[in-house]
C-alpha cells in the first residue's frame, strides 16, 4: 500500500517543515512569510496523512480537511493584514513594524 | 522499485527543491509560482498514499484558492517597487536559525529511523476502505456522522474570516492618528 519506508516519507515531511521554518526565521517580507506558514502547514498535513496511511486509520484525513480549512482562513486574514499593513505604513518589512516599540 | 516508488521520489525532490526556491528568491512572485509547484508535488504524494480527497482538495483550495489569493496580493503590492526588495535578515540571526533548524531537521530524521511508530493497526485496512466504497466515500461519511459538529463549527470560523477580512482590507472613512 504504502510504496517506501514510512520514515522516509515522515522524514521529507519534516525537511519541508524545517524549510518553512527558516524561511519564517529568515526572511523579513511578510509575504514569504506567509508563504513559509503555509509550506509548514502542507508538511504537516503530509505527516497527518501518511500516519492515517500507515495505521489504517483515516481520522487523520479528517484532521487534514479541517487543517485546510483553517488554513485557507489564516491565510485570507493574513493577507487582508498584510494589505492594511502596506496601506498605513507603506513597507511589507518585518523589521520596519515597531509600531509597539518603546 | 515500484513505479509508485518512483513517482514519490520524483515528487519528494521537486517539492524540497521548488521550497527552496519559495524561500530562498528574492522576487516573492517568483516564490509564489514555485509554491504552486510545492502544492502540486503534495497532491501527487497525497494520491500516492491513498487520500484522494485530500489530494482533490490541496489542488483546488490550495493550489486553487490561496495561491490566486497570495498572487493577487503579491500584484496589488506591485512587486517592483523597492519597498519589497528586501534584505535577508542579520548573519548571526540567519546562521543561528539555520543551525537550529538543521538540528531539529538531524534529530527528527534519527527520531523517525530509531522510534517505534506502530502501536496499533486501527480497523480500517485498504481493502477494508475498498470495500466500504474507497478513501473519499469514507472520509465523507465521517465528516456527517462522528465530525459534525466541528464541521458545523468550521462553517462559523470561514464565516469569522470572511468577516474579519473585509473589515481588516477595507478602506476606512474615519481618520485616524497617522501610525
Amino acid at each position: 500500500m504504502i510504496p517506501v519506508p514510512v520514515p522516509v516519507i515522515l522524514s521529507f515531511c519534516a525537511a519541508i517543515f524545517f524549510i518553512g521554518l527558516a524561511g519564517v526565521l529568515i526572511r523579513r517580507n511578510i509575504l514569504v512569510v506567509i508563504m513559509s506558514i503555509e509550506l509548514m502547514l502542507n508538511a504537516v498535513n503530509l505527516t497527518l496523512v501518511t500516519f492515517s496511511a500507515a495505521l489504517d486509520h483515516p481520522h487523520g484525513q479528517m484532521a487534514v480537511f479541517f487543517i485546510i480549512v483553517v488554513a485557507a482562513v489564516e491565510s485570507a486574514v493574513g493577507l487582508g493584514l498584510v494589505i492594511a499593513l502596506f496601506r498605513t505604513m507603506r513597507t511589507v518589512d518585518t523589521d520596519q513594524i515597531q509600531l509597539l516599540k518603546g | 522499485m515500484s513505479p509508485e516508488a518512483i513517482f514519490f521520489y520524483l515528487f519528494a525532490v521537486m517539492a524540497v527543491a521548488f521550497s527552496l526556491v519559495t524561500v530562498l528568491k528574492r522576487n516573492p512572485a517568483v516564490g509564489a509560482f514555485s509554491l504552486v509547484l510545492v502544492f502540486f508535488s503534495f497532491a501527487g504524494i497525497y494520491a500516492i498514499l491513498g487520500a484522494h480527497l485530500v489530494a482533490a482538495l490541496q489542488v483546488v483550495v490550495y493550489a486553487g484558492a490561496i495561491m490566486v489569493l497570495l498572487i493577487f496580493v503579491i500584484m496589488l503590492l506591485n512587486a517592483d517597487s523597492p519597498s519589497l526588495d528586501m534584505d535577508r535578515t542579520h548573519w548571526t540571526l540567519r546562521a543561528l536559525s539555520l543551525a537550529g533548524c538543521a538540528t531539529l531537521f538531524a534529530f527528527f530524521v534519527w527520531a523517525f529511523q530509531n522510534g517505534s511508530l506502530f502501536p496499533q493497526p486501527g480497523q480500517f485496512p485498504p481493502q477494508r476502505v475498498a470495500e466500504l466504497g474507497g478513501s473519499t466515500k469514507l472520509i465523507s461519511y465521517l465528516m456527517f456522522t462522528e465530525y459534525l459538529y466541528p464541521f458545523e463549527v468550521t462553517s462559523a470560523l470561514i464565516l469569522a474570516g470572511i468577516v474579519g477580512s473585509v473589515t481588516l482590507a477595507k478602506r476606512q472613512k474615519v481618520k485616524r492618528g497617522k501610525a
